[in-house]
């Protein structure tokens, strides 16, 4: 499968290639298993190609009789930082949560198509598929802090003891690892033991973020990571997500236009459960293609 | 406020009306709270009166050390530790059902069963702290007892273990309400951080949300001593009545409760030295139950979580 996004040369055309289908076969890449994705960057006309991570296809999702999430096709890039936009209820959030299955702690809740993870072909909303298998292998950070009513060195070893290492070494090395791949270990190295709730609500959200990178996840879901911080500590995360997409492949919802333009490469506008428009966040910010997007990002309405 | 104050239609009369009204409003409320603090103060204030009498009778040091309690013999001694221990073994043995079936009925409840199976099971486990407390009695002398003297033959009829685990079955309702109000207090979004790392419900249960609800827990745990520790008609019935310095659960004993109660049923003269010595008791009992709420106070302020 090959996912091409192609941008024309003249802005302003009303007929675009791109819109008859966004997807693609490609014998080619069938061939070998792993789906590209390409795109054609507008000012200097260079074709990036990257692999998909994850490819939703016609996913719907149902809270009892109310679909919640419409036919979303979009393709997610590996190691790349995907946000997802949209006004308050447009089901972005819960777009994110059929990553790792979250919908399946509430009842009647139900899944259709499919969200296929590569490299094995692993559909993530598949009914036969364990969510906890899912969870082990995609992480999430979630809008307030939640760090777990333990210390610190407890909190980062959370997965990993669920995972059953109970080594004490390589506990305390992974757990360094994570610290300081979400930049706090040099803040909190010398009090591991102290009690995670006792940090500043920007270190308990790079806490959380060092919890779920300590199991090594192959995608990182945010939903909206910053809403509850200020200033400083948003610029903090920010940084730390841009930094990130060097080892995972990251998901993120945001209400915060200038945070999607600023750490995402990809962007997608949803809006009443429908993908609106998906494309690299520099095109969807500068000269999105639909009108209801450049009416959202220029603030009209959401 | 000061809106209402200029708004037009409202005359001064009216607003003063206003004001007096929520004066005495308050006065109300202040005089039904005072209520409380002045029963417990008459209360501490009696049981001080009277066992000051009993102390002028019965030095401090044969209070606490003697190893027997006869008041109403002939050669009397005042020793309260046999009541002590008495009380502290059956609260032991109720603790020892009550706590870990609390705790597991509340983690159940709370983390595992269907909606309908909790709003159903709940009403039903409180009913049981309905249940006359004569009637637990009766049921642990006439029904408990025989069926432990099956496996221990050398059982006697009075006994603290029977009056224990009955006690303990009593309390249930109490812990495992308390422990499951203050798991489903743990918010979800903490119970979210715990699945989104591919826990299990039982690791969530008992990694995430027991120790985030720990200061709750240690509230019912408390609880249920106080209950246990004041309990007195179940001891009264099952364990016999004569005060034994023993923690051996298997063997008679009385219990502070239980003493005062026997003392209470017969008829000592007003004053007399047996009279006092109930307010004594009454009085260590009283500060058992204050050391466990200060124990329980402390560890409820030192684990209490921010959310």
């Amino acid at each position: 499968m090959e996912v091409t996004t192609e941008s024309a040369n003249t802005s302003n055309a009303p007929a675009r290639a791109r819109q008859e289908s966004p997807l693609q076969n490609d014998a080619s890449s069938r061939q070998s298993g792993t789906p590209r994705i390409s795109i054609t960057v507008d000012d200097t006309r260079k074709v990036r190609t990257l692999n998909v991570k994850a490819a939703v296809d016609n996913l719907n999702f149902y809270y009892g009789q109310h679909r919640a999430l419409k036919n979303l096709t979009i393709p997610i890039a590996d190691k790349q930082v995907t946000a997802l936009i949209g006004p308050s209820g447009c089901g972005k959030s819960t777009f994110l949560r059929c990553f790792n299955r979250m919908h399946d702690l509430q009842p009647d809740t139900r899944y259709e198509g499919s969200i296929t993870l590569h490299p094995d072909n692993l559909n993530l909303v598949g009914s036969g598929v364990d969510p906890i298998e899912v969870r082990m292998r995609i992480g999430m950070v979630f809008q307030k802090p939640n760090p777990f009513p333990k210390s610190i060195f407890e909190n980062v070893a959370y997965g990993l003891r669920l995972r059953g290492v109970r080594n004490r070494a390589t506990l305390g090395e992974e757990v360094e690892k994570a610290l300081r791949g979400a930049a706090l270990w040099d803040e909190v190295k010398d009090r591991l033991q102290d009690s995670a709730l006792a940090l500043s609500g920007g270190q308990m959200q790079r806490l959380c973020i060092a919890r779920a990178l300590a199991t090594t996840p192959e995608i990182l879901l945010f939903d909206e990571p910053t809403s509850a911080l200020d200033p400083i500590a948003t610029a903090k995360i920010e940084e730390l997500i841009s930094t990130l997409r060097d080892q995972v492949t990251v998901l993120i919802v945001t209400h915060n236009m200038q945070q999607a333009a600023r750490v995402s490469d990809y962007t997608a506008f949803m809006y009443l459960g429908e993908l609106i428009e998906f494309d690299e966040a520099a095109k969807i910010f500068t000269n999105p293609s639909k009108k209801a997007t450049e009416d959202y990002i220029t603030g009209r309405y959401g | 406020m000061n809106q209402s104050i200029s708004r037009p239609g409202l005359s001064q009369n009216a607003l003063r009306y206003r004001k007096v009204r929520d004066r005495i409003v308050e006065v109300f409320l202040l005089a039904a709270g005072l209520v409380a603090v002045f029963t417990t103060l008459a209360i501490v204030a009696i049981l001080l009166y009277e066992s000051s009498a009993f102390f002028e009778h019965v030095p401090l040091k044969d209070f606490l050390t003697d190893t027997m309690w006869t008041p109403l013999f002939a050669d009397a001694h005042y020793g309260i530790l046999p009541l002590v221990a008495g009380t502290l073994t059956t609260t032991i043995v109720a603790l020892l059902v009550a706590v870990p079936l609390g705790t597991t009925i509340a983690i159940y409840l709370s983390e595992f069963a269907p909606h309908k199976v909790r709003e159903t099971v709940k009403p039903i486990l409180e009913l049981l702290g309905a249940v006359p407390t004569v009637v637990y009695g009766y049921f642990a002398l006439t029904m408990v007892t025989p069926f432990l003297q099956i496996f221990m033959p050398d059982l006697p009829g009075f006994n603290m273990l029977s009056a224990g685990l009955v006690i303990g079955l009593m309390i249930v309702p109490y812990v495992s309400s308390v422990s499951e109000d203050a798991m489903r207090a743990v918010p979800r979004y903490m119970r979210e951080g715990s699945y989104a790392m591919g826990a299990t419900r039982l690791q969530t249960a008992l990694r995430v949300v027991v120790p985030g609800a720990f200061s709750g827990l240690a509230a019912a745990f408390i609880l249920g001593i106080s209950r246990a520790v004041g309990e007195t008609m179940v001891v009264a019935i099952a364990a016999g009545m004569q005060p034994n310095l023993t923690f051996d659960p298997r063997e008679p004993a009385a219990t502070i409760t239980a003493y005062i109660v026997q003392v209470s049923l017969g008829d000592l003269p007003h004053g007399s030295i047996g009279y006092q010595s109930i307010f004594a008791a009454g009085l260590v009992l009283m500060l058992i139950t204050l050391i466990f709420n200060v124990i329980g106070f402390s560890l409820t302020r030192r684990f209490r979580e921010a959310y």
